[in-house]
């Protein structure tokens, strides 16, 4: 029988899903435009209007134009989907309004997909079904090795590759205790069936009865559907995406983040109903043995945290969703928060619940108007269904989420300066203990989780700790979304296990660098991290194998460098980043950064010695050890690890006065080379100061003295003719 | 608590035609809510949404109608780099100088930007229609290097578009004047 709070919870369910049949009724193919931040910076809005306009003037009722959140996969946006039923899901790269027009008549009137313009494509045929074969290695029987003989089977079938594409994937999720080492998950789309196979003698039995027969084989089907099931459904076609695991981006690109109808269709608020039928002690078990721990960058086991705010003394407790994302290059809370927001206010909801707290605050940077406005709108939504506010769910259990603003200020990523600035303060740290835990907002305990954090809980509480456990190495479980981004051909947010190799990352999901240039380093962490050497990329990601190597996990910030990158420059950088978002509190971080800034101007500039860089590591460490917050304690790590691995760089800076990256403009020099030089004045026309001279189709000169160094004559000369020294 | 003087009337009528009464009208709610003087950064984004920075005038209104002391409010308003005590241009160009967009180049677009308008970061142009800022990500780090005009994000740029963007814009002005 059902409880209550089960009974509830199945007639919310049942309301959404009647107010979905209704908005959907009679539509069958489906256009979804997907609408972020980034999105919209591709163009995304004017490409929904002009399939307004199409589906208008067809007057088909047909079909559904829908807005979904991003898929993290900002250099190929605008992606449109479009879902004809019984056909492959077709996504498509970079639509502008001519193409919408060329998909509206061809693909949607016509029923012929748009190869050339295919997401990741092109490609030459789009096959009728897909296997996507689980490759991970958890999944046991022959695991990565089936895909040799599944194609003989194929094959042998008679069925080509035009017929059945098979496709390695990550991870469904669909891996319980029992499956685990003895079979092998297949998805077959576009038919949304997940098979679990033991034998051959299985295996068999799919091919024969469904890929040629059409009839599905209920007895090796999945019945329960896996966390990552629709998004591969819909994705899973694309090599950057089924490498991955999405779980704390499953919804991503998915689901309209602006109804929570939806969100109740793909099973939303089934993990707060199941948290609220157990004591809260419960719940912070379960998170405790699921091995999560914060995605904000300190790595804290969560279920740790949320056990001192659930035994505070003092009853009125506070929870805060910290989304201040600061770390300049990192995007994926941004993300999780404007496409799945439903899913990061669960997450409270159940963290509230098993910390005993009454209120909850998003803290959301001001530069994310659009995460603000989904968010206040998931808020509004969820406080109509009842599911903030008082006895939420028929419960004991009341809580109401409000949102606060930040205002430009990095330092307020940081526990204390955030609460500070909740409060209508100046943002500055103050000295822990005593931790927030034990006195925080308005001096009450305060326990303080990342959006990726948050966004993890339910999925926990849905498919139990040990699944989230084994996801990931034995010190933390679960993924790690990274926003990469830099010198790579693949730039977006990827989501992988804990433990995946920098390589895996960089090479296979991002395709590795662009035009074949070396790699250099990938920087970790942000402002607070530091650069790991290519040599290194077979390091396993993970919150102690990146602190051994001198970095941080941080936020997930990855940035890929290559051989123009210099490094002595990109520790300036982000020096000079913390020097001026030092809060000023305290003297060895404020005057600290400065002077380091003062070093690494000298060095970039030429006028470096041998003693700076002593100076420079003696007061990088003394920085380290003194200063009263997490920016100052960490803003010496890029500083550190470059002076570690990359320190010939910083030699050849100060002994040659050479920049080897050649980018310190000091220290290159434009020179024409002579021979190459057809005189064709581009060059003359384009500097800025008017320091090339001569006569058409004569070689041009440079005159050295006036010449800032701007490096526009370099990029305009088509025939290589001008060389940077 | 509320500290009110024998001129109130006058200092209130002062402070609200200082303000708009929708911004009045937040503020008031804010009275009511538990930790009304929490609301401080909430109602400077108002503020500076509707006037575009925080005028003294303005600073010292808030301070009277949400009964913070105006030294924490002008405190709160210049420890934040989001808000801006002077006036800004028409359209505000922010240049992102994130990590992403620092290797991809962001520096030669803000110089191109520059050189284009003649102005330097913080600056606003003579005709009072662009100002130039940095910022730190705007979160479109896959698109880098990104620059935002006004609401607006423009991806992948390179330096020989910034003119072409900044023309947009100045259409939009001209435009915006005549009508
Ligand atoms: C200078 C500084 C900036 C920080 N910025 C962020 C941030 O932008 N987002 C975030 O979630 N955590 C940030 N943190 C870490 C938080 O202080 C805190 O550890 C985290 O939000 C806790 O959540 P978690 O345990 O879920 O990771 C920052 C820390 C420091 C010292
Ligand atoms: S370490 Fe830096 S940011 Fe932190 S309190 Fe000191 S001065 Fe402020
Ligand atoms: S580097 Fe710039 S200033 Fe120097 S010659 Fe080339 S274009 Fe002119
Ligand atoms: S652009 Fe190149 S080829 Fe043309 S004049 Fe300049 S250096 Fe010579
Ligand atoms: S390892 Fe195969 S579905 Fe998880
Ligand atoms: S670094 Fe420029 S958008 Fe993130």
């Amino acid at each position: 029988m059902n409880t209550p709070i089960q009974q509830n919870f199945l007639n919310l369910a049942a309301r959404a899903q009647q107010a979905l049949q209704q908005r959907a009724n009679g539509h069958r193919i489906v256009i979804q435009v997907g609408s972020a931040t980034c999105e919209h910076a591709a163009g995304s809005n004017e490409v929904l209007e002009e399939f307004r306009k199409h589906v208008a003037a067809s007057q088909r009722e047909d079909i559904l134009l829908r807005q979904t959140g991003c898929t993290g996969r900002c250099s190929r946006e605008p992606i449109v989907g479009v879902m004809i039923p019984g056909q492959m899901p077709v996504k498509y790269e970079r639509v502008n309004r001519q193409m919408v027009h060329e998909i509206f008549t061809t693909h949607i009137q016509k029923g012929t997909p748009l190869l050339k313009h295919i997401l990741d494509g092109p490609v030459e045929k789009v096959a009728r079904y897909e296997l996507l074969v689980c490759g991970s290695a958890r999944c046991g029987w022959r695991g990565q090795k089936l895909r040799g003989p599944l194609g003989e089977k194929l094959q042998a079938a008679g069925l080509g590759p035009d017929e059945v594409r098979v496709t390695a994937a990550s991870c469904f999720g669909a891996c319980g205790a029992d499956s685990a080492g003895v079979s092998t998950h297949i998805l077959v789309r576009p038919d949304k069936v997940l098979y679990r196979v033991q034998n051959d003698a299985d295996l068999d039995e799919v091919i024969r009865e469904h890929l040629v027969g059409g009839r599905i084989v209920e007895r090796l089907r999945v019945k329960a559907e896996p966390v990552s099931q629709e998004f591969f459904e819909l994705y899973g076609d694309v090599a950057f995406f089924n490498r991955q695991n999405r779980i704390a981006l499953r919804h991503n690109g998915v689901i309209d983040p602006n109804s929570i109808e939806e969100y109740f269709h793909y099973q939303g608020f089934l993990a707060l109903a199941k948290a609220l039928q157990h004591q809260p002690d419960w719940v912070v078990d379960e998170v405790t043995k699921s091995n999560l721990r914060g995605r904000g960058g300190g790595g804290y086991p969560t279920g740790q945290k949320w056990r001192m705010g659930a035994e505070a003394k003092d009853p009125v407790r506070y929870l805060i969703c910290n989304a201040d994302e600061g770390d300049p290059g990192a995007f994926m809370d941004r993300s999780m928060l404007e496409s799945d927001p439903f899913n990061v206010v669960e997450g409270m909801l159940i963290g509230g619940y098993a910390i005993g707290a009454q209120r909850g605050f998003f803290y959301i940077r001001a530069e994310y108007p659009l995460a603000v406005e989904r968010i206040e709108n998931a808020i509004r939504q969820c406080r109509e269904y009842g599911l903030l506010g008082k006895k939420i769910l028929g419960s004991d259990f009341d809580f109401d989420l409000e949102i606060r603003l930040g205002a430009g200020a990095f330092v307020c990523g940081e526990e204390t300066a955030l609460i500070h600035s909740i409060e209508g303060e100046r943002g500055q740290p103050r000295v822990r203990p005593p931790f927030p835990t034990q006195s925080g907002l308005w001096g009450k305990p305060t326990v303080i989780n990342n959006v990726e954090t948050f966004a993890n809980v339910p999925v926990i509480i849905q498919f139990g700790a040990d699944w989230f456990r084994r996801i990931g190495t034995a010190q933390s479980g679960g993924t790690k979304v990274f926003a990469l981004a830099g010198k790579v051909t693949h730039t977006g947010l990827v989501e992988v296990p804990m433990g995946t190799t920098l390589q895996e990352v960089v090479q296979e999901i991002g395709g590795g660098s662009p035009g074949g240039k070396q790699i250099k380093a990938v920087q970790t962490g942000g402002p607070a991290g530091g650069c790991i050497p290519a040599k290194w990329l077979d390091l396993r990601i993970d919150y102690d194998t990146l602190n051994k190597a001198g970095s941080i996990m941080g936020s997930g910030g990855m940035i890929v460098l290559d051989e123009s990158d210099c490094m002595v420059d990109i520790a300036k950088f982000f020096v000079k980043f913390s020097e001026d978002e030092s809060c000023g509190k305290c003297t060895p971080c404020r005057e600290g950064t400065k002077r380091m800034a003062e070093i690494l101007d000298r060095i970039t500039t030429g006028q470096g010695t041998l003693e700076d860089l002593d100076r420079l590591e003696r007061l990088a460490r003394l920085i380290k050890k003194s200063s009263l917050c997490g920016l100052g304690r960490a803003a010496p790590n890029p500083v550190l690890s470059t002076l570690e691995h990359f320190r010939e760089e910083y030699l050849a800076h100060v002994t040659q006065q050479r920049c080897p990256a050649k980018r310190c403009v000091a220290l290159v020099r434009y020179e024409i080379n002579e021979p190459k030089c057809v005189g064709c004045t581009v060059c003359a026309k384009n500097c800025p100061v008017e320091c090339i001279s001569g006569a058409r189709r004569e070689p041009h000169v440079i005159d050295q003295l006036r010449c800032i160094k701007c490096g526009r004559c370099f990029e305009v000369c088509r025939f290589n003719a001008v060389n940077r020294l | 608590m509320s500290i009110r003087t024998d001129n109130w009337e006058q200092v209130q009528a002062t402070a609200e035609a200082a303000l708009t009464p929708a911004i009045v009208e937040y503020i008031a709610q804010c009275r009511q809510s538990c930790e009304p003087a929490s609301h401080l950064i909430g109602v400077l984004h108002k503020v500076q949404s509707h006037f575009g920075y925080l005028g003294r005038e303005q600073l010292d209104a808030v301070a009277q109608l949400l009964q913070v002391p105006a030294a924490k409010v002008a405190g709160v308003a210049s420890f934040y780099h989001f808000f801006r005590l002077q006036p800004r241009g028409q359209f505000i160009i922010n240049v992102c100088l994130g990590t992403a967009c620092y290797v991809k180049g962001a520096d030669r677009v803000a110089q191109k930007v520059m050189d284009e308008l003649g102005i330097t970061w913080g600056e606003t142009t003579k005709d009072g229609i662009f100002t130039l800022e940095g910022s730190r990500c705007l979160g479109t780090c896959g698109l880098a290097p990104v620059i935002m005009v006004g609401n607006e994000v423009h991806g992948n740029v390179t330096p020989d578009q910034v003119p072409v963007i900044l023309d947009k814009y100045l259409e939009k002005a001209r435009k915006g004047s005549a009508a």
